[in-house]
């Protein structure tokens, strides 16, 4: 098993599904009435993050206290980061502390790379910049399994704003690595030109997402990121929704078992209809379950042995 | 404790190998510990059998099976798996954690009978108590093992035993059945015997 989990770039399918099995044993403590493992007994593990997020971080704080870890949460609002404490004195702090596993979010891409040079401990990418999103793409990849069944050979069609989207850059790299064929879908300007071919040379790129739809088993819609649009990528959000938001009649555009995806949170009416969030084909609600999972299976791995 | 592949004492020399049950052994054994099971849960009535991978497993659908066939009882089965329990997960590389599989029914209330191939520290059933602890709540646990080879590292015995063998720590227990491995036997490595 890998020491850090930085990028889907450094699973191979091997480990990929070992994450994905294991999780799939440790979403059978969710329905126990005892949910807790004492697997990570006496291991502390500490959420550090930069940027807001309350589905991540939850889910993180939730997989560690199911396994019986300690958990710490770092929250830059009130600390002494925001005194103007650089990282890498945070990170000396945090190994000070004895931390045998840092969750880190930050809004620099690579800045979990530089951390895991600074600590002994592992290093959990919890998203950084517009680099990636690792544990994201592991449950998103666990929920197709467990809808659809299989991941080799699925059709599975990215959409929006792919240029800023950590979430979409992780996809690619594990779901091509795990045999399913990716189609980027959005604007020109949200697509950069080269992207398919450095990410994964069986990735696609489309500006069409009807002519997608019929051939896709799983459409994942991504968030338009207000905040991070300061320049003008498209004209405005009514057009971007006409073009690219997945409505009513779209959906039923697609084949029968297909089914759609969406890391959260959404705008709704946005690059999603409730019509379409809200329906059985909508899986959502399923993809927070399973990332409680698939973190615990991301943290035993990485913590329970004498990995070092 | 029974993981494969059995690590073997090294030695220079050839190690010495003993069949201490035989195929034929072993079926015995298995009948035997049907009938005690029968004879002291009352017909089996209110038991549930779980095995603890790897080799447990198979064992307990045995025991289901011919406590079926001779009084007509089925046994629920299960696979209890104890890999997050384990007392010893940081002296090794991370362990894959196998299924847990209780019966429908639960085991709240009912009689629990753990199987295993080879009891020997007594840290595998500890781990598999603390496992069915948080499953649910047993009315009571017995401890079925093909094996007993001695050398307890905690207070805990077993209700059915298959065959009580004497060894030294240097040597080591095998147990193969027909259904992971191909042959049903029970060997003992190292040692002049």
């Amino acid at each position: 098993m890998i020491r850090h989990l930085l990028s889907c770039a450094d699973l191979d399918a091997g480990t990929a599904l070992e994450i994905l099995d294991t999780a799939a044993e440790m979403a059978t403590v969710a329905g126990r009435e005892v949910k807790k493992l004492p697997a990570l007994r006496g291991r502390t593990v500490v959420n550090l993050f930069y940027e807001d997020s309350t589905r991540t971080r939850i889910s993180f704080e939730a997989a560690a206290k199911r396994l019986s870890a300690d958990v710490i949460n770092f929250s830059v609002k009130g600390s002494s980061v925001a005194k103007g404490e650089s990282l890498k004195d945070t990170a000396l702090t945090l190994q000070a502390m004895g931390a045998d596993a840092v969750v880190v979010r930050h809004p620099a891409s690579g800045a979990p790379y530089q951390l895991a040079d600074w600590v002994d401990g592992s290093v959990v990418n919890a998203g950084d910049g517009t680099h990636e999103h690792p544990t994201q793409a592991l449950l998103d990849a666990y929920t197709m399994r467990s809808r659809l069944g299989r991941l080799a050979g699925l059709s599975v069609a990215v959409v929006g704003d792919v240029l800023h989207s950590r979430v979409a850059r992780s996809n690619v790299l594990l779901l091509s690595t795990l045999g399913a064929k990716v189609t980027l879908v959005g604007p020109p300007p949200l697509i950069p030109v080269d992207i398919a071919a450095a990410l994964a040379p069986g990735a696609a790129v489309c500006y069409d997402l009807d002519s997608v739809l019929p051939q896709s088993d799983v459409v994942m819609m991504l968030r338009v990121q207000r905040e991070r649009m300061n320049d003008s990528y498209f004209p405005s959000a009514r057009e971007y929704a006409r073009r690219y938001g997945l409505d009513g009649s779209r959906m039923r555009r697609l084949p029968e078992h297909a089914i759609v995806m969406h890391p959260g949170p959404m705008n709704r009416g946005m690059e999603i209809t409730s019509e379409v969030a809200d329906s059985p084909r909508s899986t959502i609600v399923e993809q927070v379950a399973n990332g409680v999972s698939v973190r615990m299976a991301v943290l035993y791995l990485l913590l329970g042995g004498n990995n070092r | 404790m029974a993981y494969p592949p059995a690590a073997h004492s090294p030695t220079t020399r050839q190690p010495s190998v003993k069949v201490i049950l035989t195929s034929a052994d072993v079926q015995r054994v298995v009948d035997r510990i049907a009938h005690q099971i029968l004879e002291k849960t009352q017909g089996a009535r209110q038991t549930v059998l779980l095995g603890i991978p790897t080799r447990g497993v198979p064992l307990a659908r045995r025991l289901a099976a011919r406590i079926s066939a001779f009084e007509g009882v089925d046994v629920p089965v299960g696979v209890l798996d104890i890999t997050l329990y384990r007392d010893d997960l940081r002296q090794h590389g991370t362990r894959a954690v196998g299924p847990t599989d209780v019966p429908a029914g639960g085991i709240d209330g009912r009689r629990v009978v753990l199987v295993d191939d080879v009891l020997f520290s007594g840290r595998t059933v500890r781990a598999a108590l603390d496992a069915l602890n948080d499953v649910g709540r047993p009315a009571s646990v017995q401890l079925a093992v093909l094996v007993d080879r001695g050398h307890r590292e905690l207070p805990i015995r077993a209700d059915y035993v298959g065959k009580n063998i004497p060894t030294a720590l240097a040597e080591s227990v095998r147990v193969t059945l027909a259904e992971p491995d191909g042959v049903d036997e029970v060997r003992l490595y190292g040692g002049d015997r």
